[in-house]
């Protein structure tokens, strides 16, 4: 078991070295870069910019030199918490501090959600296949595999304005938004909290209530259910002591890739709900060819991502055997 | 030529307190979408306290379904009808009648019936220990002594011949060879001593050489308990090594019935006449032809109340075949079989 921790571990830090070059390469792809868009702009407004100016403008921002110097200097930033400085002047360590608590809760909470309906609802959709509640449960996750999330955003935000005449955008109300932290302004942001977590979790729980249904079923029909029932177990103690076990494995696998979905899957939803996460700051900073700030976002992201993937991995070694003795005892 | 399988001759007379299972016109049917699948189709069979039943007769003829019928635990969306009463101590419950689901049923079920399953390897759950899965027949009946339990699970795991059983216990199955698994699966089965062993080919997954100890545990363990065994097997060899009487089965229709001389030493059906035909055996000399039968069993859904083995039967005659399913007729005394040939002769 040691021996495999230490080995994944290994080999999530390569992952994370490569993933980290790669993030920072191919957000400069883009032809163009920071100074040529303030220099555009400023000629858009009648002035006139020099050639010194502009070489002033890019060693100032280190764009002078080749991308490898940057990529060390960034990479060694970022280990020792520096972040470096957004196009916009404001350390980036600040803009991501301001979001980041936010984007990370509403993912944690966007998966807990996605758990605590998908699994119960897939069992019961599993033992009583065919029946109605099987056919409603299957017909509302397909609608929320298959709408977009921002369409549910913006039809919720519709509905309760036109109803209830209530704004449910952004995560506080106006009279909330800067006060200092009160039993009120959290009342406000429970509130608050639900519609985008409804919005972010719906699609992820859709497909959570079809992958458990489907591997649940392929477990119902194992020889070990039957062989279990003839010892005489309860069906119910049996059902959640084998094939439920045994099909919350590949659910377990999926944290790895379910946890990064919520996290991306955020940009749309929160441009069009208004949420001050990161989302919506990585999209700024792409179009503003800003490389500090959005390679910065885009490696947290990779590296909770990497994070979701490792946590799920151990799991699965904790409760499947088999796993822990292929890969760990020898 | 037909090969001799060897008989085991220690046959006890058979009284009626010795009668622990009546099945009575038996029937467990499956409604699909094609018609309804009778996978068993009302077969009647006694079951006898130290008497090993054989059950016979090519894949897809229903002889799990039967075993798993006894059990009330037939897959979904099975219907399992007819009468089967089940003796005990001067009490008698008719299975049939149970609730799959019910208390009564699960009390029966791996407490005073036990199975033990076809494949050894898909049997076990992966995920917990071989200890775990045995001491769980003991818990789910009532016992609750966890020390006991393991000191249980212990020794019968000795007395089926593994190896180091205080530490197998403790491993999980796939940790164990395909024998080592059966064998797990035998001492599963014992757990609460049984008064009836379901064994459904317990020996078809295994190699030949396993095979031979596996039977011969079956037969040391029924000797020792007393048990009854229903053993299912497409295995003529071992059904005339282990079981007392033979119960032919072709189709979810009982062709021919008899103590284990009379139907493989004097097969009357031609369909028991067939298969002793189709094993290879000392008898066969090099370059004869080994017999097959021809076609297969197909799926009885919705079948024609007719004889099932006309299409494939070498003394299928228009004349005789043409009516309804054939009555068993007994050609000797114990000795029955379902077939015009002897309807049209009594």
């Amino acid at each position: 078991m040691i021996n495999y921790l230490i080995r994944r571990l290994g080999t999530t830090l390569i992952t994370v070295l490569v993933l980290s070059y790669t993030i920072f390469a191919i957000v400069q792809i883009p032809p163009g870069d920071a100074v040529d868009r303030q220099v555009r702009l400023r000629q858009t407004q009648g002035d006139v910019v020099t050639r010194e100016e502009i070489e002033t403008l890019r060693a100032q921002y280190g764009l002078d030199r080749p991308i490898l110097v940057r990529y060390y200097q960034w990479i060694r930033g970022f280990l020792v918490g520096d972040l470096g400085r957004s196009t916009s002047g404001r350390r980036v360590n600040d803009l991501i501090a301001e979001r980041l608590p936010q984007t990370v809760a509403l993912a944690v909470a966007g998966l807990i959600i996605t758990y605590a309906i998908g699994i119960p609802v897939g069992i019961y959709s599993a033992t009583h296949q065919y029946s109605a509640g099987d056919y409603i449960a299957n017909s509302i996750s397909f609608i929320g595999m298959s709408v977009p999330g921002f369409l549910i955003g913006i039809i919720l935000l519709y509905l309760f304005y036109k109803w209830f005449g209530l704004s449910i955008g952004g995560f506080f109300s106006v009279e909330y938004k800067s006060a200092p932290w009160s039993w009120a302004r959290l009342q406000d942001l429970i509130n608050h909290l639900w519609v985008p977590l409804f919005v972010v979790a719906v699609g992820s729980t859709g497909g959570l209530i079809r992958t458990m249904r489907a591997t649940l079923l392929d477990e119902l029909s194992k020889q070990y259910v039957m062989t279990a029932r003839a010892k005489g177990v309860p069906m119910r103690k049996l059902l959640l002591k084998y094939p439920v076990r045994l099909a919350l494995n590949p659910i377990i696998a999926s944290i790895g890739h379910i946890f990064p979905y919520l996290l991306s899957g955020q940009v749309v939803i929160a441009i069009v709900l208004n949420l001050p996460v990161l989302g919506p700051l990585l999209n700024t900073a792409l179009t503003n060819e800003d490389i500090a700030l959005s390679s910065s976002i885009l490696l947290i992201q990779s590296l909770l991502a990497v994070f979701g993937t490792v946590v799920s991995d151990v799991l699965l070694a904790v409760l499947d055997p088999r796993i822990r003795f292929e890969r760990g005892a020898h | 030529m037909i090969p001799q399988p060897q008989v085991r001759h220690d046959q006890a007379p058979v009284t009626e307190s010795d009668l622990l299972l009546q099945v009575r016109d038996l029937r467990t049917y499956f409604r699909l979408d094609e018609g309804m699948l009778k996978a068993v189709d009302g077969i009647s069979f006694n079951v006898y306290r130290n008497r090993v039943l054989g059950m016979v007769g090519e894949s897809g003829c229903g002889k799990s379904v039967t075993a798993q019928s006894i059990l009330q635990i037939v897959p979904k969306p099975g219907v399992v009808q007819g009468e089967m009463l089940w003796h005990r101590d001067g009490q008698t419950v008719d299975i049939g009648g149970l609730d799959p689901e019910s208390e009564e049923m699960r009390a029966i079920r791996g407490n005073e019936i036990a199975m033990i399953f076809q494949e050894p390897m898909t049997a076990f759950s992966p995920v917990h220990t071989v200890g775990n899965q045995l001491m769980e027949a003991y818990f789910v009946h009532g016992k609750l002594d966890e020390a006991e339990a393991r000191a249980r699970a212990v020794e019968l795991l000795d007395l089926v011949g593994i190896p180091a059983a205080d530490r197998r216990v403790d491993e999980y199955t796939f940790q164990l060879s395909g024998g080592m698994r059966q064998r797990a699966m035998i001492a599963m089965a014992m757990m609460n001593r049984p008064r009836m062993l379901i064994a459904d080919e317990p020996t078809t997954a295994l190699d030949v050489t396993i095979q031979a100890q596996i039977l011969r545990l079956i037969r040391r363990l029924q000797a020792e308990t007393g048990a009854a065994v229903l053993f299912i097997s497409h295995n003529l060899g071992a059904v005339a090594n282990l079981a007392n009487d033979v119960a032919v089965m072709y189709r979810g229709k009982i062709v021919e019935f008899g103590t284990v001389r009379q139907v493989l030493k004097n097969p009357q059906h031609p369909y028991t006449v067939a298969l002793l035909q189709s094993i290879p055996g000392f008898g066969y000399r090099r370059g004869d032809r080994l017999q097959s039968i021809r076609g297969s069993v197909g799926v009885p859904i919705d079948p024609p109340d007719e004889c099932p083995f006309r299409g494939r039967c070498d003394r299928f005659d228009p004349a005789l075949c043409g009516g309804s399913m054939p009555a068993s007729v007994e050609v000797e005394p114990g000795h029955q079989v379902a077939c015009v040939l002897y309807e049209a002769r009594s």
